[in-house]
C-alpha cells in the first residue's frame, strides 16, 4: 500500500465498481442481467465487491431461450442460491406464444435475436429503469461505439447518432418514464482481461469453459455442439473432440474450440497465444453480415 | 511483473491518417486476429483498394462506413508487456469538438497528428488548444506522412519550430516530437531505418514510458459518497460505510476528515476496500469509509480533510463546452452533476466565446451553439464542492444535463 501504485486489473476493478456503484445511486428498480457466462459472472463478482459487507441490491435477471448449455444453468442456480440473491427467469418460449413470434428456422435457428422481446417484456413487467450487462467495447464494432450508460427508448432501440456524451467518469442516467438504461460496466475490459481477472480471483465458472468430450458437428471453421437444438443433414459431420467453450451464448449459435486446456492458467495461456478473435471463433451468428450487431442493438438487443 | 494501464485520444482526421495509425499501432502489436484481418482484407477488396486499408479497423458503423466518414467517440484496447492502453478515437473534423471534448476528458495522453506535407494547420492549433483547455498532461505531437516528404529531418525541425510557438502561447507542457509514417510503419513500433537522424523514442516506446502515476493528486483528498451501505442484518445492525471512489488524495485510519458541504468534522473509523479493511487507500481505488460519528450522510456529500480543503461555492465561473443542437441562452436553467452530487443551476451570463482556432475573445455573446467554448457564470440552487479543474483536474469537470430532455447538454471545466 506504500507505492500507491494500481496494476491495470485493480484499476478496472475499480472503475467498474464505481459503476456499479452508480447504478444503485442513480436508479429505483436496476436489474442484472447474467447469462451464466463468463462476463456476467465477472459482474456478479464486481457487484459484491461494490456492497460488501451488503448484500447486491438488485436481482439477476436471466432472459432464457430454452437453448442453454445444461451446465450454465445448473451454475446458475448454484450461485444464486450460495450468494443468496434474487434471481427472475423469464422465458422466450412463453413470449414467442403469447405474441405469436415467428420462430427462426433452418440449420442453427438461433432465438438470440428473440431475446430482446422476452427482455423488453421483462422491463416492463419489473419496471425495470437500468439493466446491466456484460458487454464490452473489444467483442465488436458496434460495441466499440457504445456508452457505457447507454440510454433506450421505450422499443429498447439504441440510436448510435444521438447518443449522450460521457466525460470524465461522469454518467447520466437521467431518463423518462418508459426508457431504460443499458449500463455496461465492464466495458473497457478485454476478453484476456476478463480471464486474468477470473484467475486472480479465483472465481468458479461453467465446466462448459474446461476441456471436455463432446459430440460435435462440423461447421466449416466452426464446431457446433450436437443437441436437440440444431438440424443435423445427412452427410454431416459428426466427431467427439476435445474442447472447451471460450464464450457461453445458445447451444445454436456457440461454436466450440479445440483444447486440452483444464484450468484457468492453461485457458489464459491459450487466449494469449490465439490467433483469432472470441467473437470470430465463437460466434456463429455474427457471420451473417457485417453489421449483424449493430443491427440488432438498434432492435433492443444488449 | 506489473502492468498498468495508459489512456489517450488520437487527435486528427480522415486525412491526417489517424485510423492509419491507429490500425498500424493495433497490428504492430499483434492485436488484431487473422479473422478479422481476413474481413478487413475482404472490405478492402470489396472497395477496389489493393492494399490493406489499416484505417478499416477502426471503422464502426455502417452508416460510418457507408459514408466513409466516423461519428462518434470510438474506443479500442491493445497492449504491451508492459501496459494495457485504451484509445479514444475521436473524429477531428470542427463541428466534432464536442466527442474531441469528451474523448480528450478521460485521457492522460494526447496524440496530435500534423500532416507532414502541410505542417501546422488551423486543425492543429484547434486539437492544441482542446488539449490545453482540458488539461490532459501529456502532449505527442507525431508528425505523419514523412514517406511523402522524403524523409526529410528539415521539414520535421520546421514544424517542431512552428509548433512550439503554439505550445509556448498554451501553456503545454511534457510535449514531444516524432516523425512517422503510419502507413510505412516508421517509428511507430519499429524504429524507421529511412530516419537515421532522428535518435528518439519510437511511438510505442513514448505511450509505454510516459509517467502517469504522478498525473495522480495524492495531496488533496476527495472522496464523493455514490452509495450508503447499510446491511441492517443481526450482526451488522450499526454498520454504516460510505461507498465512493477516492477520486484523489489518501485515505487512512484515525484521520480527521470534514463532511461537505455541511463542514461537519469526524473522524475515519475504518477504510475498507473490496470489503476487506485496509490501513490506507488511495486514488482511484474505489472503497467504503466508516467514520466514529453517526452523522447524516448520503449521495453527494464529499469527504476531505481539513488542512486541504475544497471551495464549497453556488456561484461558479466555468468554461464549458456545449455539446446540444439546442442553444444556450443566457437565464436557461439546467442540472449540474459533479460526480454524485447533482444541483439545480442557472446560466447568469455568457462572459466570451473561445475562437478554438484562434484563442481569440469574442465578448457580447447572446447564445452558445453546438461546439461552442464559452466562459460563464452559473449560480447554483445549493453549494458545490468542487477544485478549479486547472489546480485538480478529478475534482473540477462537470456536465449540465437538460431538465426536461435529460440529455447531457454541456461539459464544464469550472474555474
Amino acid at each position: 500500500m506504500s507505492s500507491y501504485k494500481l496494476d491495470y486489473l485493480d484499476q478496472l476493478e475499480s472503475e467498474s465498481i464505481h459503476i456499479m456503484r452508480e447504478v444503485a445511486g442513480q436508479f429505483e428498480k436496476p436489474a442484472l442481467l447474467f447469462s451464466g457466462g463468463k462476463d456476467s459472472i465477472t459482474l456478479v463478482q464486481l457487484a459484491l465487491k461494490a456492497f460488501r459487507p451488503g448484500k447486491i441490491p438488485f436481482p439477476l435477471v436471466h432472459i432464457d431461450t430454452g437453448h442453454n448449455f445444461p451446465e450454465a444453468i445448473a451454475y446458475r442456480d448454484k450461485i444464486v442460491e450460495e450468494l443468496g440473491v434474487k434471481l427472475i427467469v423469464r422465458y422466450v418460449e412463453d413470449t414467442i406464444k403469447s405474441r405469436g413470434l415467428k420462430e427462426p428456422v433452418g440449420k442453427f435457428a438461433s432465438r438470440n435475436a428473440l431475446q430482446a422481446y422476452t427482455l423488453l417484456d421483462t422491463i416492463e413487467e419489473f419496471g425495470f429503469d437500468a439493466c446491466i450487462g456484460g458487454a464490452r467495447r473489444d467483442e465488436e464494432k458496434a460495441r466499440a461505439k457504445e456508452r457505457i450508460f447507454s440510454v433506450r427508448d421505450e422499443f429498447g432501440a439504441w440510436d448510435p447518432k444521438l447518443q449522450r456524451p460521457e466525460l470524465w467518469n461522469l454518467y447520466n442516467g437521467k431518463i423518462h418514464k418508459g426508457e431504460n438504461v443499458r449500463v455496461f460496466p465492464i466495458s473497457n475490459w478485454v476478453e484476456l482481461d476478463v480471464w486474468n481477472y477470473i484467475k486472480r480471483e479465483g472465481v468458479e465458472l461453467p465446466s462448459i469453459y474446461f476441456a471436455h468430450d463432446r459430440e460435435v458437428l462440423v461447421h466449416g471453421e466452426h464446431l457446433v455442439a450436437v443437441s436437440p437444438f440444431i438440424r443435423v443433414d445427412e452427410g454431416d459431420e459428426i466427431v467427439t473432440k476435445r474442447v472447451r467453450y471460450r464464450t457461453v451464448g445458445d447451444m445454436t449459435c456457440t461454436a466450440a474450440v479445440e483444447s486440452t486446456a483444464s484450468s484457468i492458467d492453461d485457458i489464459v495461456s491459450e487466449i494469449n497465444i490465439t490467433m483469432i478473435s472470441e467473437r470470430g471463433e465463437t460466434r456463429i451468428d455474427d457471420q451473417v453480415s457485417e453489421a449483424a450487431m449493430e443491427d440488432r442493438k438498434k432492435n433492443g438487443y444488449f | 511483473m506489473h502492468m498498468d494501464l495508459l489512456r489517450f485520444i488520437t487527435a486528427g482526421s480522415v486525412d491526417d491518417g489517424k485510423s492509419t495509425l491507429i490500425g498500424r499501432l493495433l497490428y504492430d502489436t499483434g492485436s488484431i486476429k487473422v479473422d478479422q484481418l481476413a474481413a478487413i482484407q475482404k472490405q478492402s477488396k470489396n472497395k477496389g483498394e489493393g492494399e490493406i486499408d489499416l484505417a478499416l479497423f477502426t471503422d464502426g458503423l455502417r452508416a460510418e462506413r457507408e459514408q466513409g466518414i466516423t461519428i462518434d467517440v470510438a474506443y479500442k484496447y491493445f497492449n504491451t508487456d508492459k501496459r494495457k492502453f485504451i484509445i479514444a478515437d475521436a473524429p477531428g473534423h470542427i463541428q466534432y469538438t464536442r466527442n474531441m471534448v469528451t474523448g480528450a476528458s478521460n485521457s492522460d495522453l494526447i496524440i496530435i497528428l500534423v500532416d507532414a506535407r502541410l505542417g501546422v494547420i488551423e486543425q492543429t492549433r484547434r486539437h492544441s488548444i482542446i488539449a490545453s483547455l482540458l488539461q490532459i498532461p501529456h502532449v505527442v505531437v507525431a508528425i505523419n506522412k514523412m514517406d511523402m516528404v522524403s524523409y526529410s529531418a528539415d521539414v520535421f525541425a520546421n514544424i517542431l519550430i512552428e509548433y512550439n510557438k503554439i505550445a509556448e502561447q498554451l501553456g503545454l507542457k511534457d510535449i514531444k516530437f516524432i516523425p512517422i509514417s503510419a502507413l510505412k510503419g516508421d517509428n511507430i513500433v519499429q524504429p524507421s531505418t529511412n530516419m537515421p537522424w532522428y535518435e528518439g523514442e519510437t511511438l510505442i516506446d513514448i505511450l509505454e514510458n510516459v509517467d502517469v502515476i504522478h498525473d495522480i493528486n495524492l495531496t488533496h483528498a476527495r472522496f464523493p459518497v455514490q452509495y450508503v451501505i447499510r446491511p441492517q442484518s443481526d450482526d451488522l445492525h450499526d454498520y454504516r460505510g460510505y461507498a465512493g471512489k477516492i477520486i484523489s488524495g489518501t485515505y487512512k485510519k484515525g484521520e480527521k476528515v470534514v463532511v461537505l458541504p455541511e463542514c461537519i468534522p469526524s473522524t475515519i473509523k475504518a477504510v475498507e476496500v473490496n470489503g476487506v479493511e485496509v490501513d490506507e487507500a488511495f486514488a482511484p481505488q474505489s472503497a467504503v469509509i466508516r467514520l466514529t460519528d453517526n452523522i447524516d450522510i448520503n449521495r453527494g456529500n464529499v469527504l476531505a480533510k481539513p488542512e486541504t480543503m475544497p471551495k464549497t461555492e453556488q456561484e461558479i465561473q466555468a468554461m464549458l463546452c456545449w455539446m446540444d443542437s439546442r442553444p444556450l441562452v443566457p437565464g436557461n436553467k439546467y442540472l449540474l452533476q459533479l460526480h454524485s452530487k447533482r444541483v439545480r443551476c442557472v446560466v447568469r451570463e455568457i462572459h466570451h466565446k473561445l475562437d478554438v482556432n484562434t484563442l481569440e475573445k469574442q465578448t457580447g455573446i447572446t447564445e452558445a451553439g453546438l461546439n461552442d467554448i464559452v466562459l460563464v457564470s452559473l449560480k447554483t440552487a445549493s453549494p458545490v464542492v468542487f477544485d478549479g479543474y486547472k489546480e485538480l483536474r478529478a475534482n473540477g469537470g462537470a456536465i449540465l444535463i437538460d431538465e426536461t430532455a435529460h440529455s447531457t447538454v454541456a461539459g464544464c471545466m469550472l474555474q
